[in-house]
């Protein structure tokens, strides 16, 4: 069963979204989750969603697997929705006891939903369109400045492929152990959580001495490949920005201004 | 000089205070030629796996010297010039892979010793080629099969096109078809490459197909020689704990009940050849 574990939720394409840089990818989805928020009324959010949208539909990926992304957060928004509900001012259209439903109340829940809706679609075109490589690839050069204060970028973006790598390794052999635990008579699946966590045990001092097995075994792999640290290291993959990443930005940038304009001359309370 | 060559190496790995170090090695002296193919054979604690990492300087010897292509291997300086000839396959295919793509794996080495971008990526899709593995370069290792991880191990190793490859019980943990591919690979690699190949191994039947055998016991060569010449001495291996082929073993027996065989049988056909000839003759 862990065996068919697929790492984040990248689905491989050719899409428009999927052939931009990964870091002015990663740069444009921060600002638009960012542009999310300052979208201060109905209007400014129509726009950034719009944006949204028209990037889901260059992904090349179907609308249903945006949707199915939501169901994980569905608890989330509705929570925070029907909370809103009761907040705000405005006309008071119910009322019993301390609750009260204003259409200000109203206006609120449902700007909630939608702002936590599109920031999730937001965040799918990222995770849909960019293998989990190309995402730590990105990071590593993004964050490359840091190299300046001192901040360990290559190791750090080393640690997170390695990570990446080992993940299914990892869980195939949690499988494993717990089924040998299971052959010699372990109980996992009864008791209370107490006793079920402490059945974990047995499983989990296995899987470590394991991992410090591996982890030596790597390190001496990666020196027989002459890792020596990110010194004079070359990259196969070169990262460059082609003009179809400048569009996108520019028009990213536009609906940003769009938003701020927006936000400073739209005051109609309901929008 | 050849190309690796070991002069009277002793090695002990540090002993807890208190106690003597056991040397692993204990005055080893071999040549190695180029393009050579050879098998190094020995029980549990002979000593050869300690040896291997010799090769590449993983381990430096605590006496005697490790000279490869003339380069001895306690000089720093040289060390990646070492690694990126002398290539290292370990045991346990899962644990030597770092990335997460097939191809990203193999570009790490070239990637580390500074080679181009563009160079690489011929590099990596002739390493693929190589063992056999091009269309499943975008696949991710997880969800290979043994045989396959351990190809892509050696492409990883093939594509800083070293000079030779050293393999540490490369079959081990493999299925009798993951065994047969890791073993293809190896055999071309020596043909039409030219790389060297050292290979450890328990397996008698993939000892018998290098040019050369290296038998190791408590830290010393005990025999070198040709397959046939190594695997004649039927009872000094036994005695030892090693195994010969099967079919060199049933010659033995045979010979040993006063059937008059020759001492260098190797392989299966061989075997069926010389027992046709008797059948035929009664």
């Amino acid at each position: 069963m862990v065996r068919d574990v697929t790492l984040g939720q990248f689905l491989p394409g050719n899409s428009l979204m999927h052939r931009l840089d990964p870091r002015v990818k990663f740069v444009l989805v921060l600002s638009v989750i960012v542009f999310i928020f300052v979208a201060g009324n109905f209007v400014g959010l129509a726009v950034v969603a719009a944006l949204v949208f028209a990037a889901m539909a260059t992904s090349g990926v179907s609308i249903g697997r945006y949707f199915k992304s939501l169901k994980v957060i569905l608890f989330v928004v509705l929570f925070t929705s029907i909370l809103n509900l009761f907040y705000g001012g405005g006309e008071v259209l119910w009322e019993w006891g301390f609750l009260r439903i204003t259409t200000g109340g109203i206006r609120n829940s449902i700007f909630i939903a939608v702002r936590i809706v599109v920031l999730i679609f937001a965040s799918s075109v990222l995770t849909f369109t960019t293998s989990p490589t190309q995402l730590t690839d990105a990071l590593e050069r993004l964050m490359k400045p840091l190299k300046l204060i001192r901040v360990p970028v290559h190791e750090v973006a080393m640690m997170m492929t390695i990570a990446l790598r080992f993940i299914p390794t990892l869980l195939e052999e949690t499988d494993k152990i717990m089924n040998a635990q299971k052959a010699r008579g372990a109980d996992m699946e009864s008791g209370g959580i107490l006793q079920r966590v402490r059945s974990l045990v047995p499983v989990l001092v296995p899987l470590f001495v394991s991992s410090f097995r591996r982890a030596y075994d790597l390190a001496m792999a990666m020196e027989c490949r002459c890792y020596n640290g990110g010194k004079g290291r070359t990259k196969m993959k070169v990262l460059h920005i082609a003009p179809v990443d400048i569009v996108v930005s520019c028009v990213t940038a536009a609906a940003c201004a769009g938003v701020v304009l927006l936000r400073i001359f739209v005051t109609h309370p309901y929008l | 000089m050849e190309y690796l060559h070991t002069e009277n190496v002793t090695f002990s790995y540090p002993a807890d205070e208190g106690e003597l170090a056991v040397p692993v090695l204990d005055g080893v002296s071999l040549d190695i030629q180029k393009g050579d193919f050879v098998a190094l054979l020995g029980h549990n604690g002979s000593g050869k796996s300690t040896l291997a990492k010799h090769f590449n300087a993983l381990l430096l010897p605590s006496g005697g010297t490790v000279y490869v292509d003339a380069i001895d291997t306690r000089d720093e300086k040289r060390i990646f010039e070492i690694r990126r000839q002398v290539g290292l396959v370990q045991q346990n295919p899962d644990n030597q892979l770092v990335a997460s793509i097939v191809e990203e794996d193999v570009a790490f080495g070239p990637e580390n010793i500074g080679v181009p971008s563009a160079e690489i990526r011929q590099r990596v899709d002739n390493a693929l080629k190589a063992v056999d593995m091009y269309e499943y370069r975008e696949h991710a290792p997880h969800k290979l099969s043994g045989g396959q991880k351990q190809r892509i191990a050696i492409a990883g190793i093939i594509a800083m096109e070293p000079n030779c490859i050293v393999l540490d019980e490369p079959t081990a943990m493999l299925d009798p078809r993951g065994r047969q591919e890791v073993l293809e690979t190896i055999w071309k690699l020596n043909r039409e490459k030219g790389i060297t190949i050292v290979l450890i191994t328990h397996y008698m039947e993939e000892a018998a197909m290098a040019n050369r055998v290296v038998v190791m016991d408590h830290g010393k060569v005990l025999l070198d020689g040709t397959p046939r010449q190594v695997f004649s001495q039927v009872d000094l291996l036994k005695k030892h704990r090693l195994d010969v082929p099967q079919a060199t073993e049933l010659m033995d027996l045979l010979r040993k009940e006063g059937c008059p065989f020759p001492e260098d049988v190797l392989t299966v056909e061989e075997c069926v050849d010389v027992l046709e000839c008797l059948l035929k003759e009664t």
